[in-house]
Order: C-alpha cells, then sequence, then structure tokens
C-alpha cells in the first residue's frame, strides 16, 4: 500500500514539473504577448494543481490535507483571473496580437474609454 | 572551502552589486533599489549563519533534538521591518523631489541646484 | 544543493537588475529577487523571516515602488561617463570583504561561536520559562520585547514621515467627479471585482489566523498585519480610492496606528505598576506562565494594528497623491486651452 501512494504522488509530481517547465519554454518561445500569456497561465495552474495533489496523496495529517486542499482552491481561482486581467490590461494599453489584420479589433481599441 | 564559504561569498558578491547599483547609477528609484539588494544580502549572511546541520525550524515539538538558532531569525525579523519603512520613506521623498525638480536623474537636480545657486549670487551682486 | 542554485539565481537577478534601464523590469525584477530570497530562507529553516520576506519584499515593496513610478516616468536616463572608478572601489571592498570571510566557520557547522552562547539558553528554557513552542516568538516577544517595541516606533515614525510628506487635501467637486468615472467602469472590471469580493474575506480571515497562531507556527503580529493591509489595498486598487476612503475611514486608521504603539506602551507601564522590570510579564498575572502568554497576546496585537494600519496610510496617501497630481494638470490643461 505504502509503495502504490509513493508512485502515485510521485506521477502527480513529476507531471506538475514537467508542465512547469513547458510553460517556461513557451514563455520564452512563443513569438508574442497573448500567446506567450496563454503558454503560462494554462501550464501554471494545471502544474500547481499536479503538484499540490501529489503532496495531498502524502500527507498524514488531516490538518495538512485541508490546508493543501484549500490551497488548491485558491490556486484553481487565482491562476486563470490573473491571466484575464493580465490579457485586458494589455489589450486596453494597446497591445496588438501579432498576426491580426482584423479591422474590428482595431475600431473597438478605439471606443474603449480611457481611465483616469 | 568552496562549499563551506559559498554562502559567504555571494553574500559579498550580493553586497558589492548593490553597493555599484548606489553608487554608479543616476537614477534616485535605482539607488533605492540597490539598497534593497544591499539590505538582503545582509539578512542573508545572517540566516545562513543560524543554519545548522540536521537542524529544522526553531519550533519545539517531540521527536526532535537539533534545532537551527532562533536568535539571527529575530533580530533580521527586525530588520525586514525596519527595511521596508525606511524604502516606503524614501520613495516618497523621491515623490517630491519630482514635483520639484521635474526629474528624479541626479546630474540633472544638481544642475538645477547649481544655476539656481549662480542666479542667486548674480542677484545679490545686483542689488 | 538547493540554496547553491538559488543563490546564484539571486547573483544573476542582481545582475539584471543592474543593465536594466525600463524602471517597470526592474521593480519586477526586484519583487523576483524578495520571492527566490523568501524561498532561500525557507531552505535555510528560518520559516518566519521567510514568511515575513514574500509578505513586505515581494509583495507590499514591489507594489509601492509601482505606485512610485507611475509618477515619476519610466525611462532611466542612460549615464554619460563610464562609472570606471565606482567599479575600482567596488572591486577593491569586494576583495577585502572575501579576504575577511576566509576566517568564518564552515557552513552548518554545530560548533560556530554563534551557537554557544545565549542560544542554548533560548532553546532549552523556553517551553518552560514562556511555554510556547515557536521559540521564534518567545524570543521576539518576550525575552528581547524591547527591540520589537523599537520597531514598532520605527514603523510608526515612517507612517508619520510619508503622512507629512504627502498628504493631500480633497475637495468635494472632484469626489463627485471620480465616484462617477468609476462607477461607469464596473462593467469592464467585472471579472477581477468579483473574483476580488469572493477572496477579500478569506484574506481577512487568514491575516486573523496568521496574527493568533503566531505562537505555534510561523506568524505572528507583523506577517498578520501586512496580509490585513493587502486585503484593503486590493479592495482600494479594483473599486477606486473614493469608493475605499469612505468604507476606510482615514482618521480612524491613523488612531489605531497610534493606538497599536500605546498599548505595546501600556503593557510595560502596567508591568512596572505591578513590581516588575519594564515588558516583564511574569507579573502580569498570578501565575507567571499566564502572565507571559496574556504579554504575548496583547503586544502582538499592537504590533498587528500598527503595521496594518501605517502600510494602508502609506498606500493611500501615495495613491492620494498620484491622483492630486494628474487632477491638478488635467486643470492647468484646460486652463490652458480656454485662455
Amino acid at each position: 500500500m505504502d509503495i502504490v501512494i509513493t508512485i502515485c504522488s510521485g506521477f502527480f509530481l513529476l507531471v506538475g514539473s514537467f508542465l512547469c517547465i513547458s510553460g517556461g519554454i513557451g514563455l520564452l518561445r512563443f513569438p508574442d504577448f497573448y500567446t506567450r500569456m496563454h503558454a503560462v497561465g494554462v501550464t501554471d495552474t494545471l502544474g500547481a494543481g499536479m503538484i499540490l495533489v501529489g503532496l495531498m496523496i502524502l500527507s498524514t495529517d488531516f490538518l495538512v490535507f485541508a490546508k493543501l486542499v484549500m490551497v488548491l482552491l485558491f490556486t484553481l481561482l487565482i491562476g486563470p483571473t490573473t491571466s484575464h486581467v493580465l490579457a485586458k490590461a494589455a489589450f486596453h494599453n494597446g497591445v496588438i496580437p501579432k498576426d491580426s489584420n482584423n479591422l474590428r479589433q482595431t475600431e473597438e481599441k478605439e471606443n474603449t474609454s480611457s481611465i483616469l | 572551502m568552496l562549499i563551506g564559504l559559498f554562502n559567504d561569498w555571494i553574500v559579498v558578491i550580493l553586497m558589492m552589486i548593490g553597493l555599484y547599483i548606489v553608487i554608479a547609477h543616476g537614477n534616485l528609484i535605482k539607488k533605492l533599489i540597490g539598497l534593497t539588494i544591499f539590505q538582503t544580502s545582509v539578512f542573508i549572511f545572517y540566516i545562513s549563519m543560524a543554519k545548522v546541520d540536521g537542524g529544522t525550524a526553531p519550533i519545539l515539538a517531540d521527536g526532535i533534538t537539533q534545532y537551527s538558532n532562533p536568535l539571527p531569525h529575530v533580530l533580521i525579523l527586525t530588520a525586514i521591518v525596519v527595511g521596508i519603512a525606511t524604502t516606503a520613506l524614501g520613495l516618497s521623498l523621491v515623490v517630491r523631489i519630482k514635483e520639484t525638480y521635474n526629474s528624479i536623474e541626479e546630474e540633472e537636480i544638481q544642475q538645477q541646484d547649481n544655476e539656481e545657486q549662480l542666479s542667486m549670487n548674480k542677484a545679490e551682486e545686483n542689488a | 544543493m538547493i540554496d547553491i542554485v538559488l543563490l546564484t539565481l539571486l547573483v544573476v537577478v542582481a545582475i539584471a537588475i543592474i543593465r536594466m534601464k525600463d524602471l517597470f523590469a526592474v521593480v519586477m525584477l526586484t519583487g523576483i529577487y524578495g520571492l527566490l530570497s523568501a524561498s532561500f530562507f525557507v531552505a535555510m529553516d528560518a520559516v518566519d523571516v521567510a514568511f515575513t520576506e514574500a509578505a513586505v519584499g515581494a509583495g507590499i515593496s514591489t507594489l509601492l515602488m509601482l505606485v512610485v513610478i507611475t509618477m515619476t516616468g519610466r525611462k532611466e536616463k542612460p549615464t554619460r561617463h563610464k562609472p570606471f572608478s565606482a567599479l575600482f572601489v567596488v572591486i577593491i571592498t569586494g576583495g577585502l570583504l572575501i579576504y575577511g570571510t576566509l576566517d568564518m566557520p564552515y557552513f552548518g557547522s554545530a560548533d560556530a561561536p554563534i551557537h554557544n552562547h545565549t542560544s542554548p539558553r533560548y532553546i532549552n528554557d523556553s517551553m518552560e520559562e514562556i511555554g510556547i513552542p515557536n521559540i521564534v516568538t518567545s524570543v521576539l516577544a518576550s525575552y528581547r520585547a524591547f527591540d520589537t517595541f523599537g520597531e514598532v516606533v520605527v514603523i510608526f515614525t515612517a507612517g508619520i514621515g510619508v503622512l507629512t510628506l504627502l498628504c493631500v487635501a480633497r475637495s468635494k467637486e472632484y469626489e463627485a467627479e471620480v465616484e462617477s468615472i468609476n462607477d461607469s467602469m464596473h462593467q469592464q472590471h467585472l471579472v477581477i471585482r468579483i473574483v476580488a469580493k469572493m477572496l477579500i474575506p478569506f484574506i481577512f480571515l487568514f491575516a486573523l489566523y496568521v496574527q493568533f497562531h503566531g505562537d505555534f507556527g510561523p506568524g505572528g503580529g507583523f506577517q498578520a498585519g501586512v496580509i490585513f493591509a493587502s486585503a484593503i489595498i486590493l479592495y482600494a486598487m479594483l473599486f477606486g480610492l473614493s469608493t475605499a476612503h469612505k468604507i476606510i475611514n482615514q482618521t480612524l486608521i491613523q488612531l489605531i496606528a497610534a493606538l497599536g504603539v500605546l498599548l505595546y506602551g501600556s503593557v510595560g507601564i502596567v508591568s512596572l505598576m505591578n513590581g516588575g522590570n519594564f515588558l516583564d510579564y511574569n507579573v502580569l498575572s498570578s501565575n507567571p506562565i499566564t502572565g507571559q502568554h496574556l504579554g504575548i497576546l496583547l503586544i502582538e496585537w499592537g504590533v498587528g494594528c500598527t503595521v496594518a494600519s501605517v502600510i494602508v496610510v502609506i498606500f493611500f496617501n501615495l495613491a492620494a497623491r498620484r491622483a492630486f497630481q494628474q487632477h491638478k494638470k488635467q486643470a492647468q490643461d484646460k486652463e490652458s486651452s480656454a485662455c
């Protein structure tokens, strides 16, 4: 039973680490701000979640397990929100996606009101 | 000896990087950031002195015999909080300097002060 | 092993801070620097210090610097001359310091002089004399309470200094104008406002948990104060400064900052009146251990109040100064276009 638990949590930890590394490689290699942010936002949230699940399987105390569950819930809530806010701020300040020749996007950008 | 003294040498390198930023850069905010790097290097120095091989965090628990030294942790807690206090005060001084001189580069501020001093001397001579 | 990797990353980030000219990137790198040093402190078993550094160095410090660079400009002007004399001074000093470290005890040795004088007394006698598991809290709040008193007064003085430098008087019609803009922006910031509304109660609850759990694990007054202030700052950033002014009364916050320091000093004076030394908690109650617990609870409460309110005061004044500058610039532009 012990070895099954160890292998299971090791699998989750390895998958989580691989996802975080691939998010880092995507940050370096993708051509545009929005694609880079998409790579990091998705893989960081899922990678952190996998690492937390791997630690949850290993925990012996109920208190540690409960704390890890709460950290997982907050990570799943905050990660996508941060990506959304970053993309919104970039779009509002005029960072245009690289291969866009969509006229509607530039019109929409001109119509958004400026914040004080 | 490299592994034993590695932490201390990294501390000296970080301290010198912080000192270089304070001396050589003209921008006031860059100087404040250099000061922060200097402070953090001193924290790293104290905390790496406190670590004992085979010890754990200094929170008493059953079955642990060796604890890391808690005294430098207390000193560095105070130092971190004092550091943020002085950084906040320095930042508000930078805001006021920007409002008065319209620049936060050291050379431009010095130039404006010199010109003002020259014009005051000339006004005194004429009066 | 992991501390060697973290220290090397710290040096790389510091060299990147020297080389970059964009102040926004430099402030973000400073935040990363703070987070890396917090991870290093965890690897060194300094959990209380790591908590404080993560909250203060990677959180509040980055935020305050970002608010200031919106006011002072984002680019650094390159220097006209090459700083060879500065490099020379730095290399000479660094060489002398490295020569000085050759006599230091090796990393992790248990017989270094630092471990042999006062620390064994703290580690061995803390449980009988004070009775709480966290030795760092017992040293900070009881054995060395006078130093912590000085620290609280330093934080309070920084708050007073920022108030003196940056205080701005607000006018009524300016408030109404900002508020109307703020309400019209609700559609634009819907997602972040709703998520923040869900999270802010939990942040407050976590701050209270850290405040009272400092006796048993990493935590205590400073970290709790910083987390409490960061929840209020999050609300102010998302919903506008005028809405936050209506909820958090400025006079009350300044009063709470002063009351925290007063509470700390009063505990000392009550100890004096009961016959002990200043900040000697044994005389606060009939049982010395209960007296110690009561004293530590009260002073941590004072520290938490002061730290939270001073950080809120500093942020509100920096942000109000920025709004005041922009308002003045708009009024000047309107005047010059009217003439």
